[in-house]
Parts: C-alpha cells; sequence; structure tokens
C-alpha cells in the first residue's frame, strides 16, 4: 500500500462566469521517503492538487470526485475533524511567499509553539525546546534570539527555514513544499533546496515539491508529473521524464528552456498561450497549442497510456509504444 | 558580436546613487545602492547585468536613464556626456526601458494604442493622426499583436502580452539603446521563450543594443554577448558570456553560477555546489572593504581593509578581488 493514493481527483472552482475546472482527473501514488516533483505553468492546476490534498481550497472550490487515500484512509469527505488530525501531523505544506506566511504580529517562537502545542501533548516548555531544536535543525544561527524575533526582522530565505522548521515539526510523513524557492534569490535557493535534501534523508519523509522549474526538479526529485490545463500529461522516473519525454507539452517545455550551450541559437518557444479553463476544448487541452496534433487530438482527448513500467504520458503519439508494452509484441 | 575597438555606444563611469534613508527624527543616512560602477557597452551588443535582490542592478538601469538622479560619475552616449535637461531629453529618445512587471507598468485607463503612441506624444514625432495610427500598428506588427488589439486595455491581455504591448512602447521613439529590467521573470517559461526570441529578432531587424538586467542566469547566458555580476552595489566581474560562466574568477561568481539549477537531471545530481553562508548583509551596513568578505572563503586582512581595485586580469576579463591569483591556480 502506497503512503498516498490520489485517484482521479476532480476540483472545480464555482465562480460566476461559471465552472472552472482546476484539477480534472489526477492520479498518482507516493512512497516513502521519494520526492515527487509536480511542475506546471501557472493556472495548470498544480497548486490546486495540493490544496486539494490538504483540503484548505478557497470557499469556492470544491472537490467534487475522485478519493485520496492516505495510509488506507479515505480523505475526501472525511470531514474536518479528521482533517484537523491529518494536517501538521501527517501532512505538512510550506508555501511559495514566506513573506506573507508568517503572521507579522506575532514573534517567529509564539507561532513556532502554536504549533507544536496545538498537534502534539508537549506543554509550554517542551514546546519551547522544540521549537529551538527544530530551528537549529534548519540551520538558523542563535536560535534562541530568534525566537524572540518578529518575521520582518528575518530575510525571505530565514523565513522560509522558519517555515520549513514549523513544516517539520510534528515529523510529518509527506511534506508539500508549493514553490518554496520561487520568490528567493538563487544562492539563498540553493541553500533551503540542499538543507530540504538532506533533511529529506535524515528524517525519510516523501516530499511532493511544486514547481515550475525543472531546474529544481532536475535537482530534487525521484518521479515527476507534469500537469498541463488541470489535468496530468505525462508521469514517471525524472530520468524518464528529462531524457525521453513522450508528450509533446513536455518536449515544447524542455525546448523553450535555456541551457547552458544554447547561447547563439533560437529557442522553440511553445507557440500560443494557456488555455482558458472556462471554454475547455473536447480534444486534448494541448492540441490548439501542439506543432503535432492530429485529427483524433482534437475529436478525443487521450487517455493515460503506459509506455514502460516508470514513464506514461496522454498522448496519441504513443499508441503503438502502448500497444507493445501492453503486449510486448511488435506493432 | 560588436566590435572590440570601436568607440562604445554607452560608457558608464564611475555611477553612483545613493538614496537617502531616515534613520531619526533629523537624521538621514546614505543607502549606496550603486558605489562606482564603470563599464562599457559597444553597439549591437547585449551586456548582462545579474546579481541576487538588492546588488542594486536595476537602480544602474533606471539611474542610466536618469530616473533616478545619479549621485556621481558621467553617462557618456555616443561620445557625448548627458548632463543638461536637454542632454537628456534627446538622450530618451535614443535610449529607453522595458519594466519587469508587466501588470503595474501599463496604465489600466489607456487604450493599447494610447499607450504606445504616448512616447511619440511626449516627443512630438507624430504630425498628423493618420501617422500616428500607422506608427503605432508598425509597434504592434514588430511584438505581434494584431491591430484589432489597439483599441483595447490592457487588463484584457495576459502576461506575455502585455509585456509584448510594453516592448512595443519601448520602441516607439525607434531607440537605439534599450535596458530591459527583468523582462521575463513575470512570465511562464513557455511565453519566456517567445519573449526572449523576440528581442533576438529586434535586435537583428533594428540594430538595437541592451542592458539585460535579470537574476535567471541560464536567460542572461542565452541572450548576452558579456556578463556582469554585481554585489552589494558593487560590479565583482565582468567578462565575456562564455568566459565567465566556464571560467569564473570571483568568489562570488563561481558561486552563483553553480548554484544555478541545471534542468538536467544527471548534471543536476552530479554538480557540486558552492553554498554561501549566511544572508546579503544589508547595503545600510555594507561591510568594509570588499562588500563580499563576510560570506566569502577566501576572505584576509587585506579584504576588510580597502575594496580590491576593478581590474582587467585577462583581455576583457575584469574582476574585483584581491586575491583572484591566488585562488584561481
Amino acid at each position: 500500500m502506497s503512503l498516498l493514493e490520489v485517484n482521479n481527483l476532480q476540483t472545480s472552482f464555482f465562480t460566476d462566469a461559471g465552472e472552472v475546472r482546476a484539477v480534472n482527473g489526477v492520479s498518482f501514488s507516493l512512497e516513502h521517503g521519494k520526492v515527487l516533483g509536480i511542475v506546471g505553468e501557472s493556472g495548470s492546476g498544480k497548486s490546486v492538487t495540493a490544496y486539494s490534498i490538504m483540503q484548505i481550497l478557497a470557499d469556492t472550490g470544491k472537490i467534487v470526485g475522485g478519493s485520496i487515500k492516505l495510509d488506507g484512509q479515505e480523505l475526501v469527505g472525511a470531514g474536518e475533524k479528521v482533517m484537523r488530525t491529518v494536517r501538521g501531523n501527517k501532512i505538512s505544506i510550506i508555501f511559495q511567499d514566506p513573506m506573507t506566511s508568517l503572521n507579522p504580529t506575532y514573534t517567529i517562537g509564539h507561532q513556532l509553539m502554536e504549533a507544536i502545542m496545538l498537534h502534539t501533548d508537549r506543554n509550554k516548555q517542551q514546546a519551547y525546546e522544540r521549537a529551538v531544536e527544530m530551528l537549529r535543525l534548519v540551520n538558523v544561527n542563535e536560535p534562541e534570539r530568534r525566537m524572540k524575533q518578529y518575521p520582518h526582522e528575518h530575510s525571505g530565505g530565514m523565513r522560509q527555514r522558519v517555515m520549513i522548521a514549523m513544516a517539520l515539526a510534528c515529523e510529518p510523513d509527506i511534506l508539500i513544499a508549493d514553490e518554496p524557492t520561487t520568490a528567493l534569490d538563487v544562492t539563498i535557493q540553493a541553500q533551503i533546496l540542499e538543507l530540504m535534501q538532506s533533511l529529506q534523508k535524515e528524517l525519510g519523509m516523501a516530499i511532493i515539491m511544486i514547481t515550475h522549474d525543472l531546474g529544481v526538479v532536475a535537482q530534487l526529485c525521484d518521479e515527476v508529473i507534469v500537469m498541463y490545463a488541470g489535468s496530468i500529461c505525462e508521469q514517471g522516473t525524472a530520468d524518464e521524464i528529462f531524457y525521453n519525454p513522450r508528450h509533446e507539452y513536455t518536449k515544447g517545455l524542455m525546448r523553450s528552456i535555456p541551457s547552458v550551450d544554447s547561447a547563439g541559437t533560437k529557442l522553440q518557444p511553445i507557440t500560443g498561450t494557456p488555455i482558458d479553463l472556462l471554454n475547455m476544448p473536447k480534444g486534448c487541452p494541448f492540441a490548439p497549442r501542439c506543432d503535432a496534433a492530429m485529427k483524433i487530438c482534437i475529436r478525443e482527448r487521450c487517455e493515460r497510456m503506459q509506455i514502460n513500467e516508470n514513464h506514461a504520458a496522454a498522448c496519441w503519439m504513443n499508441v503503438k509504444a502502448a500497444f507493445e508494452a501492453q503486449t510486448g509484441e511488435e506493432a | 558580436m560588436a566590435e572590440k575597438n570601436a568607440a562604445p555606444l554607452v560608457d558608464i563611469r564611475h555611477l553612483k546613487k545613493y538614496f537617502n534613508i531616515n534613520v531619526g527624527a533629523f537624521q538621514t543616512k546614505p543607502l549606496k545602492a550603486v558605489d562606482d560602477v564603470s563599464f562599457t557597452i559597444q553597439k549591437g551588443e547585449t551586456l548582462g547585468l545579474v546579481g541576487e535582490s538588492g546588488c542594486g542592478k536595476t537602480t544602474v538601469g533606471r539611474t542610466i536613464l536618469q530616473l533616478y538622479k545619479p549621485t556621481a560619475g558621467e553617462i557618456i552616449y555616443n561620445g557625448q556626456p548627458v548632463k543638461t535637461k536637454r542632454d537628456l531629453k534627446t538622450f530618451r529618445t535614443k535610449a529607453t526601458m522595458v519594466f519587469q512587471d508587466p501588470y503595474s507598468s501599463l496604465n489600466p485607463r489607456m487604450t493599447v494604442s494610447d499607450i504606445i503612441a504616448e512616447p511619440l506624444d511626449v516627443h512630438g514625432l507624430c504630425k498628423t493622426k493618420e501617422e500616428r495610427r500607422a506608427r503605432v500598428l508598425e509597434l504592434m506588427s514588430y511584438v505581434g499583436l494584431n491591430s484589432e488589439h489597439a483599441s483595447r486595455y490592457a487588463h484584457e491581455f495576459s502576461g506575455g502580452q502585455r509585456q509584448r504591448i510594453g516592448i512595443a512602447r519601448s520602441l516607439a521613439v525607434n531607440p537605439e539603446f534599450i535596458v530591459c529590467d527583468e523582462p521575463v521573470s513575470a512570465l511562464d517559461v513557455s511565453i519566456q521563450a517567445q519573449v526572449i526570441n523576440m528581442f533576438d529578432e529586434l535586435q537583428d531587424k533594428l540594430g538595437l543594443t541592451y542592458l539585460f538586467i535579470a537574476h535567471d542566469l541560464l536567460v542572461v547566458r542565452h541572450i548576452s554577448d558579456r556578463i556582469a555580476v554585481m554585489y552589494l552595489g558593487k560590479m565583482v566581474e565582468l567578462a565575456d558570456a562564455k568566459e565567465i560562466y566556464e571560467h569564473p574568477l570571483h568568489p562570488y561568481s563561481k558561486s552563483l553560477i553553480s548554484a544555478v539549477p541545471v534542468p538536467d537531471p544527471k548534471i543536476a545530481r552530479a554538480n557540486v555546489r558552492i553554498a554561501l553562508k549566511g544572508d546579503i548583509p544589508s547595503p545600510m551596513n555594507a561591510p568594509s572593504g570588499c562588500p563580499f568578505r563576510t560570506r566569502c572563503q577566501y576572505a584576509c586582512d587585506k579584504c576588510a581593509e580597502r575594496m580590491p581595485e576593478f581590474k582587467e586580469v585577462s583581455a576583457g576579463h575584469f574582476v574585483a578581488c584581491h586575491r583572484t591569483a591566488e585562488i584561481n591556480d
């Protein structure tokens, strides 16, 4: 049994303009101690997937279908009481913007201790000790002094460390990191990623890393999910996704990022703009921007096809490979 | 690539920009956002300017165009110093700017055609309405916008299209030199590539010269001929783009380049990052001597005493470090 099993998750936002299907049939599983990357552009549904797992959606958002099982326990429809035992204890989240996710009116120490006392039966003294210990773990100097300071007295990198300390204080099985380094500078990003990597090895938790930066994915993740317009277009091990991409969107993404050797050459951007989620086409959501689109792509949406044991994609181009993988014969 | 020995189009000498910050009721203290920065840009060249937030790279761009009045230093454009108000007015028809945030840099109450034509109106470059309209449509076609977009408002466009509007506006006066201040960092990856290619094409077509300010080193590496690295208001290294990537000499450039996440799992796993300790000090309390010494693993007594000279160590490769020779053996 996997640690986390998400099956055909569907999350919609009900707006004045109509139903926005932000997540449309997402399935994946996560094993203990693995790092899963979810990549996609803004509006692809990567953050909403994470918020659905935590059930911290905005008021207009609702999980309309599918299941989320944590250690075999169903979370969809489980109710707020159950979710309270899950959030923080079993699954923690760190948000993109460390500037706004801490409360500016309380000290760092107060906020850390609040999280610890809420989720464990430690008393105030024990919570203080645990908070100091956590700050030390995430390489904050002089943790005792830092405990008394307010968020504005810390730099962005320092605040993100505090967020990580808070998320890890109750030793969750899963840490969801929603663009944890996007707001940070490169050298600080390197520090934070290194810290997450070493903590992951030390504490053995699983991480869901949500990012738009393929560089971050390459560095950190064992497995990768590529999302576009609310659904998964490709899923597999990092090596498979980077060296053998099988969905036209992933290929386009790889071609459009500058690399060390790309100077002097033309990048090959994906044409057009991301799709409007209110007007989803019948066929493949990427078909209007896809250079290789065929008639079937516009008519019918491609279901997920297993290409080999480590790799699946939802693209009609893979019919032959998928058939061979399934039957073991040549098509 | 531009010729090396020709007179530079843009020549910045000892540029300084200090902001006065209130520290008490009647006291101010200078914040040295840009502190003695000199460089040149040849015609047709792209100079990339990189550094972390707060290093002063945006201030350099804005001070060159005198959106901020320089505290000291000279801006020499095409051999002519830009000093008086009259110089500045002509200078601003030659040099323009593309801003970082396509959401806040366009007036929401103006139509696209008015936004693009504003520089034309300000400088009185179009005599008749027809001329103005024709010019606007020409500019829109340069950046891949349709003519029917002209009467719409900025909020009707996506981030990438807004950035195109901003670029069309910066091209309106037929400039030779454009300061691009993080023009692609607010855009999605797939859109970013479209805009980067557009900068390339416009440069070929119109013979533009760019100062390209960004924090994404892979983007800067892709687009620039030469790259300058800034740290806490000072320029620490300047060299050919390829040279600085393959042989960075300053310890800060070394760690900056090693910290870039490479989108290739095998390289990323094998990559040895040179981790820096701590954070960037506040520019209000910049360390004495070399600004980088507090985070530098090679720092010595000399580094605390005085700022190293920004000198040419090999052809076209400038670096400001006392210990360049020792640490790069």
